[in-house]
Formats: C-alpha cells, structure tokens, sequence
C-alpha cells in the first residue's frame, strides 16, 4: 500500500508531532509514504482571498508532481487535504478554469489529468483502508480507562459536495469508531464538528476565545481526559490559546490536546518519544500515565472521577 | 420559479458575484432563509449575516457589501454550505466577495487582508508558509499595541520545539513563480 504523502507546512513547524506521528504509524500499519518531491504550500485559507485561479493554481502543482504512478494522495491536514480536493474537483468539473489551470501547469512544464487521483486524509485512511480487524490486531496496548474527546473540526469532514464514502459532515464517526477499537472510552462529544475559529486566534481574540471556551467546557462536561484532533490548526488553538481563553472567562480547564495519530501509535505500542509527545504545550504525560496505570491494575473500570471540574455557571468573559 | 434577482434593480453585482464563483449561479435560488447565518460560528458578530449579504447583493448594494466585514470573519469552515437546503457554494461565494473587496480596496480596514497578504508574500518568496515570519511581520504592521502579549506564547512555543526561526524553501521557486504568473494572466488578477 503505497500513498503520496503532502506533509503541508504546518507539519514542517509547529505541528511536528503530526508529522512524526503520522509516519510512524503508517510504517507499523503498513502504509507506506512517498512524499511529494519538492510540494509547496497549499495556501491554506488565505491564498484564495486575493486570487481565484492563482490560489488553485498553488494546489494544482503538487497534484501534478505527484508520482504517475500512483493512485492516491494523503494528507493529515485537514486545510491541506480540503484544498487538494477542491482544486481536482474544480478542475474536473468547470472546463473553463480547469483548462487555465491546465495551461498554468504547463507554463511550469507539469501535468495533471483531473480526478486520476484519490485525495484522502489521513484518518480516513487508516479507519477505512486498514480498518477494524487490522487495527485491532496490532493493537499491544490498548487505551482503555482513557476518556477521550473525539474533535473532527471543519475541514476533515465537511465534504465538497459530493463522494458517496465520505463521513458525516456534522457527526462524523470514524475517529469515535478508532478509538473504540483501541480501547478508549469515547464520550460523546457534541462539539465534535464546530469550528475552533481558525486563524481568527490571530485576527479576533475574543472571537476566537469563545469558540475555543465552547470546545474546552463540553469536553469538561463530559469528563475527558484528553482531547484528540485530525488538524494542525485545531490542536494548536486548543493547546496553545487554552490559557488565554482561562484568563478571558476566568476557567481552569487543563485539558491536553493530542493528535489522533500520538495516541494510535501509543496502542501500536510505539515509544512515546517516537511519536512526539511533549511538544504539546499542555503536557499529557501526568494524565497518560495516571489513566493507562490504574486501568492496568483495576479489573472493572469504575466511573471516571472529575478532576477538573470547573464551575456549574455559565463562565463569562471578565470585566476590568 | 421564484428568484433572488427579482429583488434586483441593478442585475449587474448579482452577475458579477455569480460569474466570479465557479457554481455561483445557485445564489439566484436563494430562499433568504437564514440557516447560513444561523450556523456561522461567527455569523453573531458580522455586520451582515451571509443571508443578509445575498440579498444586499440581489438589491446591487456593491459598496455595502464589499465594505461588509462578514466575509472576512468567514473562517472557511463551511457549515453553511453543507446545510444550504439550495446547495448554495456560500463559502466559495465569501472568497469571491474577500478577493472584489481586496482587489478595489475596500477592506484596508480589515486584519484579515493584512494576514492573508503577509501569508502569500512568504508562499512567494519560499514555496512554502512560515509561521514565524508571517506572525512577527503580521503583529508588527498591524497589532504592535498587542505584540508583546504573544511573547509568553512564543516562549512557551519554543519550548515545546514548536517555533522554527528558518523557513523551509522548495527548490524549484521559478517553477512556481511561472505557474502562478501565468494563472495570474489568465485569471485577470493583478
């Protein structure tokens, strides 16, 4: 099973983790990844704000470098995954702009025939492809007494408008199912496909605050220890702006954020070192070891105790 | 059949939104019915909810449109497009409203401009993003008041091996560049 693997540049930076993850999990489930030679970024959602075809154009190049040979892409960023399709979608179906972006291309010298690849992202990949008989077989130590929040966000599940296999726009499954099969507790988690606010962190602080309480406090009221993402934006909004949205409402959540594949590979029984635990800016190793140990030694998981239970009232943001 | 552009005196902002967004043409069927608005996670804090902004369209308000800060709140998370009950493109249709308003300056105001033009001026210049040098050129042109709240963040991000001080070039730059050049010329961008 081999994929053309586009890393994205997030995963080249701060979402290292993903990356480091990501390859070690695909090499013990067998996948195996060939990075795009010399990929560039897909602009994200920021590049198709100033440019129509130019923004496309961005994308259509790392479809067309693509080893012929090959028959599906993978990426484990949701923005990077949701740009890929667009553009293959946009150039298969309007003839006119797929005709410009052809003739783009071939101002580089490069080539892509639209649809003759499957773009896919990472998690779908590794439920749908390898699958539950598969998982649960490489499974040496399994998540169980670990409760965890199931985060989709936008991007992963929101389908550009047509693919019969693709998940549950707004109540996505196969995270929920992935976990199940490593042993986690899943709660459910209602939020899972709400908007994290995207780069609105860096333009709207109090926007981006509130959307990001919302996540925090369902996650609390449904007691997980941990929750896991399939995006690099949402994890890093998660961890890194948690304090930020503590001192704004006056909360205490201390929830660690991790990526669906750290924590598969941890299952896999791959050494936490190797999947880049650590790099999460709230640290996961406490709540990790606390959970996993006392699973081990208890026969019969008693209900979760809260610990981080915040406040029953609605939080509110602080006045000065 | 019922259609948006009966609302219409002046047809030509309607055409031109439509022409400009690849499957456009679904806003004409537009039942003003408010689930995009309603599902925007950041719809409470635009000046005009998407539904609002079609019909303001349909009436060929341009000005009042371009000037609207909601497309630029739009976070492409595209809730409201998968719940359009007319499959309306809306988050492609918030793209084409943020590139008319850039292009004729009608959106200096807005953050979300400054971000996205840093943001494609280090994809020029490398091939890829740098998060490093987009932030700190971003806070220093736009929110130097905010700047040093970013410090602790930084550091904390450092730490955790999560900030990179160099950014990743590909190789083939002028292979790029001849690409989106020539995207630009057939695309009518500036």
């Amino acid at each position: 099973m081999t994929f053309a693997y586009y890393p994205g540049c997030s995963l080249e930076a701060s979402s290292e983790a993903y990356d480091i993850s990501a390859r070690a999990v695909c090499e013990r489930l067998g996948i195996e990844l060939q990075e795009i030679p010399d990929w560039n970024c897909c602009g994200a959602t920021e590049a198709s704000a100033l440019g129509y075809l130019s923004g496309h154009a961005l994308v259509a190049r790392n479809l067309a470098l693509v080893d012929k040979s090959l028959k599906d892409v993978v990426a484990p960023c949701a923005s990077c995954f949701l740009n890929l399709k667009k553009t293959d979608k946009l150039m298969k179906e309007d003839r006119k702009i797929g005709g410009k972006l052809a003739e783009a291309l071939e101002a580089g010298g490069l080539a892509y025939e639209p649809g003759s690849l499957r773009i896919r992202h990472l998690l779908e990949v590794v439920h749908r492809d390898i699958g539950h008989d598969r998982i649960q077989q490489a499974v040496v130590r399994p998540l169980t007494g670990l409760r965890i929040a199931p985060y989709y966000g936008c991007q992963v599940v929101r389908p550009v408008g047509d693919s019969g296999d693709a998940d549950d726009p707004e109540q996505p499954q196969a995270m929920d199912e992935l976990f199940s099969w490593l042993g986690a507790t899943v709660v459910d988690y209602p939020v899972k496909a709400h908007c994290c606010g995207g780069h609105m962190t860096q333009i709207s602080t109090e926007m981006s605050n509130e959307l990001l309480r919302r996540l925090l406090y369902t996650a609390d009221e449904h007691q997980a220890d941990i929750i896991v993402c399939a995006c690099p934006m949402c994890q890093l909004n998660l961890d890194a702006y948690q304090g930020k949205v503590n001192n704004a409402f006056n909360t205490a959540f201390d929830v660690p954020i991790l990526f669906f594949s750290q924590l598969l590979g941890l299952a896999l029984g791959i050494e936490a070192d190797a999947l880049g635990f650590g790099k999460e800016i709230i640290d996961s190793k406490d709540v990790l070891a606390a959970k996993l140990d006392q699973e081990e030694t208890a026969e019969t998981p008693s209900a979760p105790r809260r610990t981080r239970r915040v406040s029953r009232s609605l939080p509110m943001p602080k006045k000065d | 059949m019922s259609d948006i552009s009966a609302l219409s005196t002046e047809p030509s902002f309607l055409d031109e939104v439509i022409d400009a967004t690849s499957g456009g043409d679904r806003l004409r069927s537009c039942l003003q019915c408010g689930t995009c608005g309603g599902s925007c996670p950041n719809g409470s804090d635009m000046d005009h909810t998407p539904r609002a902004l079609f019909a303001l369209i349909a009436a060929g308000e341009r000005e009042e449109v371009l000037s609207a800060d909601a497309p630029w709140f739009c976070v492409s998370c595209y809730a409201c497009t998968v719940r359009c009950p007319r499959k309306i493109p809306i988050t492609d249709l918030m793209y084409t409203l943020k590139r008319i308003a850039a292009r004729e300056h009608f959106a200096k105001k807005q953050d979300a401009v400054a971000l996205a033009e840093n943001f494609n001026r280090f994809i020029l210049r490398y091939g890829r993003s740098f998060e490093f040098g987009i932030a700190s050129r971003f806070y220093l042109t736009r929110k130097l008041g905010s700047i040093f709240s970013l410090g602790p963040l930084g550091i904390r991000m450092m730490r955790h091996g999560r900030l990179s001080l160099t950014p990743s070039k590909i190789e083939n730059l002028a292979q790029l560049h001849a690409i989106l050049d020539k995207a630009r010329e057939l695309g009518g961008e500036s």
